[in-house]
């Protein structure tokens, strides 16, 4: 089973969701967890240990100039400005194509061939028994995060039990890790702009036909926003993370709710067979 | 020699635009004819990657010169590339007064 963990908006706890998640798991038979957040990953730091690393390389072009005749197809072709055709060559600005091969498609000379370039590499390690991370991790200035995260995703297999962290916001790159996946957990707190984040996340999950539920996290007992929209939207509410002290203290030093206090590894155990139950698919 | 210039609207007497790549109009003016051909910008709205592709249809229309008041890095480069000296129109309102300083030799180079 494949359940992605989104929030729509970031800064919910999205990753608190899926570490404790992730480490109750791994003490119930197994899993695998996927930073998708490839931007920005962090679930290395509840997690740390020695990881393999891949290259993650996108196709370019590579233009022969033998062969070119300048004529401009490509240049024009490029929605991105990827290629510029000048008077005695062409230009290419590699951190602006989008890999779409259609510079190889359009070209009348056969003079484009594609080679791969590094955007970002995924890092696999087993940092507790029962626990394999899988990190994407974009290069710095990259732009094609969605191949990085579908990397991540492909690195991580469709066996078990597995949990994808998907990035802040609705964007190409959530869109990319709800793809194909069972269940989505959506992360929210009761504020008007979590709300109204929310709404957009639970709208992309929706049109991939997703089924989807909420955590609301960081409640202080006045959830009625929050609750009235999951009424509306009929979205069951799978948990509620109260803003406790005790709970604050142990996420501001980096720990995991799940491992440093009583009750809360079976209450994320719970949630887990919560979602399993309503995905109607072998947990 | 073709001078673009980047401008808010059609002919000399439009005003200029600061913006080199989401410019509505791109002004190419022919200094020998006399002559100004205004070509729509199809970029301005474009998610990305205009730099290069403004600096695509200045080449495509023989442009040697630009006047504009600025431009971001991949525009530099492909400008730089393409042998087309950029000009900053400075305290220029309208096409035809930033022509008019270029010819002069009154405006300050920015690439």
């Amino acid at each position: 089973m494949k359940i992605v963990v989104a929030s729509g908006k970031g800064g919910t706890g999205k990753t608190t969701v899926s570490a404790n998640l992730a480490y109750a798991l791994a003490r119930r038979g197994g899993v695998t967890l996927v930073d998708c957040d490839v931007e920005e990953p962090n679930l290395h730091l509840f997690f740390p240990g020695e990881s393999e690393k891949k290259g993650v390389p996108v196709p370019v072009p590579a233009i022969d100039p033998e062969r070119c005749t300048l004529c401009g197809e490509c240049g024009h072709f490029c929605r991105y400005g990827a290629l510029t055709v000048l008077k005695d060559r062409v230009l290419f600005f590699a951190e602006l194509c989008h890999s779409c091969g259609g510079c190889t498609l359009v070209c009348p000379a056969a003079a484009i061939t594609e080679v791969g370039r590094e955007v970002g590499v995924v890092e696999t390690s087993h940092p507790l028994p029962g626990l394999t991370l899988v990190s994407g991790v974009m290069h710095e200035g990259e732009v094609l995060a969605p191949k990085v995260v579908a990397a991540a995703k492909e690195a991580a297999g469709d066996e078990g039990r597995i949990v994808y962290d998907a990035s802040p916001g609705v964007a190409c790159p959530v869109i990319e890790t709800l793809e194909g996946t069972d269940f989505c957990i959506l992360v929210t707190e009761s504020t008007p702009f979590g709300l109204h984040d929310l709404d957009l996340a639970v709208q992309a999950a929706a049109a991939l036909g997703i089924p989807a539920g909420v955590v609301i996290n960081r409640s202080d007992g006045e959830d009625e926003a929050a609750l009235a929209f999951c009424h509306e939207h009929d979205l069951p509410v799978l948990m509620t993370i109260a803003f406790d002290r005790e709970v604050a203290a142990v996420q501001n030093r980096g720990g995991l709710i799940a491992r440093d206090l009583p009750g809360w590894e079976e209450r994320f155990a719970g949630l887990w067979d919560e979602v399993a139950g309503r995905c109607e698919v072998k947990a | 020699m073709i001078v673009c210039i980047t401008a808010k609207g059609e002919g000399a007497d439009a005003a200029v635009e600061p913006r080199f790549g989401r410019a509505p109009y791109f002004v190419f003016a022919d200094t020998e004819a006399g002559t100004f051909v205004s070509v729509k910008n199809e970029l301005v709205d474009a998610a990305g990657g205009v730099g290069p592709r403004s600096a695509q249809v200045l080449v495509d229309h023989g442009a040697t010169i630009l006047v504009t008041g600025q431009m971001g890095g991949n525009a530099a480069t492909a400008l730089k590339a393409a042998g087309i000296k950029a000009y900053s129109f400075g305290d220029a309102a309208t096409v035809a007064q930033a022509l008019e300083k270029y010819t002069q030799g009154g405006l300050s180079e920015i690439l």
